[in-house]
């Protein structure tokens, strides 16, 4: 599997990370190194193996069905940048 | 000009009835202060990790049931990552490899015409955030107030196969799942509210074509006349781009109820890379047979049987079923009025007449209608007992409306006891033959059409009150 510089930038979009042009090349380098190491992984024969999303043997962590008090509101607006009417005030959401 | 086949597939999500969130035991009331019910786990605080609410899967799985799916003993959530100021976490914890429920269905019937349409999946996740825009819409807003009272309330998401060919089978779709979640009770079903939504995927192909057109996914459509109104636009867009030889962009649109036309979101195209992986802060759902079957034990009576039993039982008319059954309150107040009621199909004519008219009219449900059951039943029975004619019940009805009054009380008060003694309607007849020596020369001249205006004037006398057919066959005896 090889990685592009667009694959980098796109991936830099959806994270939403500025990445400069400057160090795409560098970056592109290194996502290649680390998918390397899968690559490795990948050679192993796992033939007849269920995947294993979750390494423990442990399932069904439930909690019953009760409301508790959460934080008091003043404590949540804490660390609001911004509060416009008891929200947290956000920049426009589309373009 | 070609012909085009309607497809249309719905995703339908209904907030569960629980007390507490999914994942945190913040409470899910609705209608709170802004971010009052919060804390560090709904907030996307770092650290904070969640824990499933065991009353959700116990609703997935009767709703499940309730629409025919196969119960997948093993299950598991993921995360679906997206950056938008609704959720906190800048991912939403839903199920997408292992949903819980697969492979349902739900009976439709539109004119007549009965269908089949498939249930594809149902799965558990968590409700995001509410914004509040600055402007009048999300296009025209700079900013926006996020309120998180309702991120991390559990929510079922029901997708249909694309089963679905007109407005009207999408519609009838819509409108028996919604009677099965509140039957079922766990889900209380108010689009106005938001605790039960629809997304419609919407395509058209040619008559006779293999494989489905290009979709649009319809958002933002909180009732059923929207749904079926955006149906109607987005077939009609679609033809209209097919004609000029033009593509279908697969998009999603959101309904603009107020203009009735469906708008392009204009999104990112990343937008719809959610990049699912498993979530590593919650333990795989592992259900046993003794869950699911005493689940299976417990279902209530669905409104498919519910209708069955109102025909065999009560002898109403299918349709009158059906009409009684769509919504769970109706059906109950129903149930309750039959218990005393002396003809069920009276208690039928009511509801589904003046009742339905007027609380169409006051723009309420019957959860909100103030003449109880016991009342309802009393009127039907005064009518059936000959009390009261049917034109003077709808009378007594208009009074029950304002004041909490039994109906027998206003016939009192209002003097309105259809006389039915013999006496007194002999009285009122010899009265009104003493008065009217023309009619009575007519009517035995021939001329039936006389003996309408002599039961008239006897009404008029009566005020309305007259048993007419009594005072009919009195006339009859006297004019032999």
């Amino acid at each position: 599997m090889k990685v592009t510089a667009e694959d980098v930038q796109h991936i830099a979009t959806l994270s939403r990370l500025n990445v400069p042009e400057s160090e795409l090349e560098l970056f592109t380098e290194q996502f290649n190194q680390i998918l390397g190491y899968a690559d490795i992984l990948q050679k192993v024969d796992t033939e007849g193996i269920e995947p294993t999303p979750y390494v423990l043997p442990i399932c069904n962590a439930f909690r019953e069905d009760v409301a508790k008090p959460g934080v008091t509101h003043e404590a949540a607006m804490m660390n609001a940048p911004a509060v416009h009417n008891d929200g947290f005030k956000v920049p426009r959401v589309i373009e | 000009m070609t012909k085009y086949i309607t497809v249309i597939g719905l995703e339908v999500h209904a907030e569960l009835k629980t007390k507490s969130k999914a994942f945190c035991s913040c409470s899910t009331e609705f209608g709170s202060a802004p971010n009052t019910h919060v804390c560090p786990v709904c907030l996307g605080m770092p650290g904070a990790l969640p824990v499933l609410n065991k009353q959700v899967v116990e609703f997935a799985i009767r709703a499940g049931l309730a629409l025919n799916c196969d119960i997948q003993k093993y299950n598991k959530f993921d995360r679906k990552n997206y950056f938008y100021p609704d959720l906190a976490k800048s991912y939403q914890i839903s199920q997408w490899e292992e949903p819980i429920c697969l492979g349902g269905h739900i009976d439709i019937n539109v004119d007549g015409q009965k269908k089949c349409i498939g249930v594809t999946r149902i799965h558990m996740e968590e409700d995001a955030g509410k914004l509040v825009h600055s402007g009048a819409t999300i296009s025209t807003s700079d900013s926006s107030a996020v309120d998180y009272n309702r991120a991390g309330v559990p929510l079922i998401e029901i997708v249909s196969e694309p089963d679905m060919r007109s407005a009207e089978e999408a519609r009838a779709y819509l409108e028996n799942l919604k009677a099965i979640l509140e039957y079922t009770d766990v889900c209380d079903c108010k689009m106005q509210e938001g605790s039960l939504r629809c997304d419609a995927n919407i395509s058209i192909m040619p008559e006779g074509a293999k494989e489905f057109g290009t979709r649009a996914e319809i958002k933002n459509l909180n009732s059923f006349r929207a749904l079926v109104r955006a149906v109607e636009y987005e077939v009609e867009r679609q033809k209209e781009i097919l004609e000029d030889g033009g593509h279908v962009v697969q998009e999603t649109r959101t309904w603009d109820d107020a203009n009735g036309v469906t708008l392009s979101m204009r999104s990112k195209e990343e937008a719809h890379d959610y990049r699912y992986f498993p979530e590593p802060d919650l333990v795989p759902v592992q259900l046993d047979d003794a869950w699911i079957e005493r689940v299976r034990a417990e279902l209530p009576e669905l409104p498919t049987q519910r209708q069955a039993r109102l025909v065999a039982e009560h002898g109403l008319p299918e349709y009158d079923a059906s009409q009684i059954v769509a919504s769970k309150a109706m059906a109950e107040y129903y149930d309750e009025a039959v218990k005393t009621a002396k003809d069920a199909k009276g208690v039928s004519n009511w509801l589904l007449g003046d009742v339905s008219a007027y609380m169409n009219n006051e723009g309420i449900t019957i959860a909100d209608f103030k003449v109880t059951p016991a009342h309802l039943a009393e009127l039907v029975n005064l009518t059936k007992d000959g009390v009261l004619s049917s034109k003077l019940a709808k009378k007594v009805f208009a009074e029950m409306l304002k004041e909490d009054k039994s109906p027998k009380a206003l016939v009192k008060e209002l003097g309105l006891e259809q006389v039915s003694d013999e006496g007194a309607i002999l009285k009122l007849v010899e009265e009104t033959l003493a008065e009217n020596p023309q009619s009575v020369a007519d009517y035995k001249a021939g001329k039936d059409r006389a003996i309408g205006f002599l039961v008239g004037q006897i009404m008029k006398k009566s005020r309305g009150k007259a048993n007419p057919g009594m005072v009919q066959k009195m006339l009859k005896e006297k004019m032999q």
